[in-house]
């Protein structure tokens, strides 16, 4: 049951692997730099003459010292805007307030005053998703002068826009899962309902305001003449309005208010797994670097990534000679029982079976999946079709999109195609999804797209009685190549939140941990599955 | 030998006792008050007797109820210990008329010494030195002078009716005596109203050298000497044997006069002989007086049973027994040199002041003699002596013992109430003390610097931050994971009334960087404990907000409730204003008027209750804007206080 690793660590080739992963993560960490560092010195000098502390600052004084904090969208809006919103001008996270798991949306006002751009509003929308999935409270920081103005076309108007913020603060609280602000900048216009929805605010002293209209808007409106501490400070909202219902005296005293706010929250997790003794992998995190492949046209055996993720290394895997390109069983994760499905190459139609046998399993046991997602697709071909892959297909698809326990993908290579459905990708709505920084996603491979869009140009070129140079077709293919390439780069995902973030996998465990201990925050319900295609 | 004896005393004396008891098969009957409930004493004796309150004089000074404790618990004989009853002669009467025996000497003996002047009479015809001097009616001039070279220069005059240095001279040569006379004489004349005056030798150099003595009713013999020179204020704080410098027939000279004392009031049991020594020119024979005889066992006992391998609390009880003395004067050995130093819980900075609190951790190292009658979750109480425990440490020489002392000070760890730990640690490396320069001046000349409480560094800062912010224990799962880029967690650390913020960033749950402003100290957990910077961390004690670093003498530091600091001098606002539409009933301030936080202002009488107006905050009354009877709308201004400077 205890996995034998068939890697040398000392070779030529784990060095190689390891030197490749390395350079990738260096290119990951410098981005997570620059988007941590926020709206740049001036602005954080500027954000801290104010008195006010740098909302990176905030979230770890909100937190328990030394507690984990589980970031989404680290890298959100990076290379978008011309770069002016580094981390999409939020921070969001999973992190613990007395024990208690909460989920932080911090704005940080050195990014164009914190207001929303698109990227913002979703990464936004995103941290309310996993505390509605995961029933944890939130707590925002907020500090924003709401839309950005330039964008409002793509931040106001739909769904999933600005609008939907307070309509899940509403439906939130309405499912008791309490929503707790604190004011610790400007809450303009549309951002003003971010308090007002809240169940509980918590506003600082000549810094906090909340108002419909700022004092320019109200000067143009009705020719009044106010500051904005007479209009909607903290002193105004505290005694007169009722709008907040703490006054702090500054940043470092609101978030020990919110912190007090959170012990009376009167909350208890509700029993899901057996959690058992945690115990460290036997063999070391480390070396993941090392046995992964940095091309991932190269196969490996997933099996040694899984030893290096479980604890004790020990995996009790279901079905091992049936289906085989798809590894499935069970395992602990730091004590959490966990499913795990993971790619051991293309999926054929005994592997799509036997993934749907194995989420049923661990939907009737209720334990969560998790999700090793390194795959280019299912099997393509007369033979597959005619036996009715899509047919077995489907069948893992419906059992993924249907189950009730919580899933947690994390992209170790390839997502491509239909394998990224039956892998539990974005779609399938994953407690959290995460990607290594080798990993790339796309519709297809690069040269697959450029090779059908080629075939298609060959066959009308051909049809008119002209001819089609390898040269002229290689020239034609060049910019699909290059754009798949550069829309499939992780950095290029995770700026557009097609994930939670980018993971350095040597912390592969840490964060499947986190993820799975916050999603059972909530209760496992019943599975009801659709209709399997038989 | 007794079966049975009870202990009336507590703390580390009665501890003490029991420790020989048990040693030598004796069962032990102990008392306690209801501040001792659950003491150490009382666990460590094989029965105890509740004998009434806290305060002493309702229990451990209530004679008839120890007896009769004794008496109902069949013990033979009672140990007093030291302090409490131990030199009450009306209490050894009662003792002896209960059928029991007293451990110690004689209701006689006690009372001989118990008279400080007639005392020293007693000893003068004994042949015993006491400190010359002239106390007569007779204040001719001549035979002052007379008296002066009779007594020895150089001599202290002193005004009769003295007090606080007034008609006080001190005259170095006979040519100085008849001016120094004539102007001590006018300034006690303007003083006091009484021009008669004194004259003592004056000891230049003085140190408190005693003799400890053990007799058996007629006979005693000498267990050689103490030097108990580093005082304050008169209390003892480091005592050591032998004295320094002392030489082979000053001690035999010393040595004899002690017998003599002892034996002059028939002493029986342990006795110590206390006298005044010139040290100004080296231990001479002839320089040396009786100051006083205690007629118990002294605290600083046990440096006697260092250096002579001697339980003294076992020779009490088998003289007490009738064995008689246990050795002859020259069978007694002389060994090694060792120290004791006193650890009070005592608040040394603001002036020795007594302290109280409960030992949240308390421990001593190997390698050295304490003696304790606490353990960690002790209370310190007010009602007793705040003595925690006596370190005692013993060498082949000076040196040695006293570079143990050293250590055993650095590795002696209290929390939960401030000590003189510091303060000893400081004495210990005191050069003039190293070298065996005592005398009973030496603390107040240094008191400065030896009081002197050094700041904490920043590692001891550091390792505050991380153990109040709970890091330093087992790692909870995934402790400092951060995806990327690490938080940076401020902690409020209070360290002598300043509240410092050192800044914790946590590089996974074994690797932390604290930063004091510019100053960085990283910590690594290796597999047997912290490192800081590379070194070994110091340990640590957190109960509840007090987190001690025990570096040094031991740095008490707060990590307070941020709430507690951070909150707001309550309103604090300059305007009392109506908190509802109301009726004022009544004004209790006028303009001028100084008031409190929280003091009654006035009275509003609205909705059918009576509303209290309080003043937000310390200040003067600027103005009263309501009269009482008028009518006010919410909100209006009622009384304003004058702007805060």
């Amino acid at each position: 049951m205890k996995l034998q690793s068939q890697v040398m660590t000392g070779s030529e080739g784990f060095q190689a692997n390891r030197a490749a992963h390395l350079e990738m993560l260096d290119v990951v960490a410098q981005a997570a730099e620059a988007a941590a560092a926020g709206g740049g010195e001036k602005a954080r000098e500027r954000h801290l003459s104010r008195g006010k502390m740098l909302p990176r600052d905030r979230v770890a004084g909100l937190l328990d010292p030394g507690s984990p904090f589980l970031e989404i969208g680290a890298t959100a809006a990076h290379g978008l805007y011309d770069g002016a919103a580094p981390a999409a001008g939020v921070i969001a996270g999973v992190g613990q307030v007395n024990g208690q798991e909460v989920m932080v949306v911090a704005n940080d006002a050195t990014v164009k005053g914190g207001t929303y751009y698109p990227m913002s509003v979703k990464k936004h929308l995103r941290a309310q998703e996993i505390a509605m999935e995961c029933n944890l409270p939130c707590i925002y920081l907020v500090d924003s002068g709401g839309a950005n103005l330039p964008n409002q076309d793509e931040v106001f108007p739909d769904r999933d826009h600005f609008g939907r913020i307070f309509y899940n603060q509403a439906n939130m609280s309405a499912k008791g899962i309490p929503q707790i602000a604190v004011v610790m900048g400007s809450c303009t216009a549309g951002g003003a309902y971010v308090p007002a929805m809240s169940d509980v605010t918590i506003i600082v002293r000549d810094q906090g305001t909340i108002f419909l209209a700022g004092p320019p808007l109200v000067k143009a409106a009705t020719g009044e003449v106010v500051s904005a501490e007479d209009l909607g400070g903290g002193d105004v909202h505290t005694r007169l309005s009722g709008v907040a219902d703490y006054l702090a005296e500054d940043d470092a005293h609101a978030l020990a208010l919110a912190r007090r706010a959170v012990e009376s929250l009167n909350r208890s997790r509700p029993g899901t797994v057996q959690w058992q003794t945690p115990e460290e992998p036997a063999y070391d995190p480390e070396e993941i670097l090392g046995v992964v492949p940095g091309d991932l046209r190269t196969p490996y055996d997933i099996r040694e990534v899984i030893a290096r993720v479980v604890d004790g290394s020990r995996f009790d895997e279901f079905k091992p000679r049936f289906g085989e390109t798809l590894v499935t069983g069970f395992a602990h994760l730091k004590g959490c029982p966990v499913g795990i499905i993971a790619n051991n190459g293309v999926l054929f139609s005994e592997a799509a079976q036997k993934g749907a046998h194995f989420v049923e399993l661990c939907s009737q046991r209720r334990i969560p999946l998790i999700f090793l997602q390194n795959i280019t697709g299912f099997m393509v071909g007369r033979k597959y079709e005619n036996e009715g892959i899509a047919r077995h297909g489907a069948k893992m698809v419906t059992a993924v999109a249907t189950t009730s326990v919580p899933k947690v993908t994390m992209l170790v290579g390839g997502s491509f195609g239909a394998g990224n459905y039956g892998m539990a990708g974005r779609a399938y709505q994953p407690r959290f999804l995460w990607t290594w920084p080798n990993s790339r996603i796309s519709v297809m491979g690069g040269e697959q797209a450029a090779g059908v869009l080629a075939t298609v140009k060959r066959d009308a070129i051909e049809r008119s009685g002209e001819s089609w140079s390898a040269e002229d077709e290689a020239e034609f293919k060049r910019p699909t190549i290059e754009m798949f390439e550069r829309q499939s780069h992780p950095l290029y995902a995770s700026a557009r939140l097609w994930d939670d973030g980018i993971v350095d996998p040597r912390k592969t465990r840490d964060v499947l941990y986190l993820s799975l201990r916050a999603a059972l925050n909530a209760p496992i319900e019943e599975t009801r599955f659709g209709v399997f295609r038989m | 030998m007794f079966d049975k004896i009870l202990i009336a005393n507590r703390g580390e004396i009665a501890c003490r006792v029991i420790d020989t008891c048990r040693r030598l098969g004796v069962a032990t009957v102990a008392v306690f008050s209801d501040a001792d409930r659950g003491a150490r004493h009382v666990d460590m004796a094989d029965e105890a007797v509740h004998i009434g309150g806290p305060q002493p004089a309702d229990s451990y000074l209530r004679g008839d109820v120890i007896i009769e404790a004794a008496k109902a618990r069949g013990a033979q004989a009672i140990h007093p210990g030291y302090g409490f009853l131990s030199e009450n002669p009306g209490f050894v009467e009662a003792v002896e008329a209960a059928g029991l025996t007293f451990i110690g000497p004689s209701a006689k003996a006690i009372r001989a010494m118990g008279l400080k002047d007639a005392a020293k009479k007693l000893m003068e015809e004994a042949g015993v030195p006491v400190v010359p001097g002239y106390h007569g009616t007779d204040q001719s001039d001549d035979l002052l002078a007379g008296e002066a070279d009779r007594i020895g220069y150089p001599v202290l005059i002193k005004a009769v009716a003295g007090g606080g240095g007034k008609g006080m001279r001190l005259v170095e040569r006979k040519a100085d005596f008849a001016d120094a006379l004539a102007s001590a004489r006018s300034e006690a004349k303007t003083a006091f109203g009484n021009p008669d005056v004194l004259i003592e030798k004056f000891v230049t150099s003085p140190r408190h050298i005693e003799v400890q003595v053990f007799g058996d009713g007629t006979e005693a013999v000498h267990l050689y000497e103490r030097d108990c020179s580093l005082q304050r204020r008169h209390q003892k704080v480091i005592e050591e044997a032998p004295a320094p410098g002392m030489t082979q027939e000053m001690r035999a000279a010393m040595g004899e006069a002690a017998v003599r004392a002892a034996e002059a009031i028939g002493y029986s049991g342990a006795g110590t002989v206390e006298f005044i020594v010139d040290g100004s020119d080296g231990l001479r024979p002839d320089g040396f007086w009786f100051m006083e005889m205690n007629t118990r066992l002294q605290v600083e006992h046990p440096v006697t049973e260092e250096v002579t391998g001697i339980d003294l609390v076992e020779w009490q009880l088998r003289v007490a027994a009738g064995e008689g003395l246990l050795m002859g004067q020259s069978e007694i050995p002389l060994k090694g040199h060792a120290f004791e130093a006193r650890l009070y819980a005592e608040d040394v900075p603001a002036g020795f002041l007594p302290a109280t609190g409960r030992l949240a951790h308390l421990a001593f190292p190997q390698g050295c003699r304490a003696e304790t009658g606490v353990r960690t979750g002790d209370e310190i109480s007010p009602y007793y002596d705040p003595m925690i425990a006596k370190i005692v440490t013993r060498g082949a020489t000076r040196d040695i013992a006293l570079g143990l002392m050293r250590k055993a000070l650095r590795e002696t760890q209290v929390a939960g109430t401030v000590t003189n730990l510091g303060f000893l640690s400081a004495l210990c490396v005191h050069s003039g003390f190293a070298a065996g320069n005592v005398d009973t001046g030496l603390i107040d000349r240094d008191l400065a610097t030896l009081a002197d409480t050094p700041d904490p560094a920043p590692a001891d800062i550091a390792l505050a931050a991380l153990a109040g912010a709970g890091l330093l224990g087992a790692p909870a799962p995934a402790t400092g994971f951060t995806l990327w880029t690490p938080l940076r967690r401020r902690i409020l650390v209070e360290w002598d009334g300043d509240v410092l913020e050192p800044v914790i960033e946590l590089a996974g749950p074994d690797r932390a960087h604290v930063s004091l402003g510019d100053r960085v100290v990283t910590a690594t957990r290796a597999a047997d404990g912290w490192r800081l910077d590379g070194r070994r961390a110091p340990e640590v004690a957190v109960t509840g907000d007090r987190v001690t670093v025990f570096s040094g003498a031991g740095f008490g530091f707060r990590v307070p409730d941020p709430l507690a600091i951070l909150s707001p001098d309550a309103a604090g606002g300059d305007v009392v204003e109506a908190p509802m539409p109301g009726l004022v009933r009544a004004v209790f301030v006028a303009p001028g008027d100084a008031v409190e936080a929280g003091q009654k202002l006035a009275i509003m009488e609205a909705m059918k209750m009576e509303h209290t107006l309080t003043a937000p905050r310390d200040g003067v009354v600027a103005e009263v804007l309501a009269d009482e009877g008028a009518q006010v709308e919410a909100g209006a201004a009622l009384i304003a206080l004058e702007e805060e400077a």
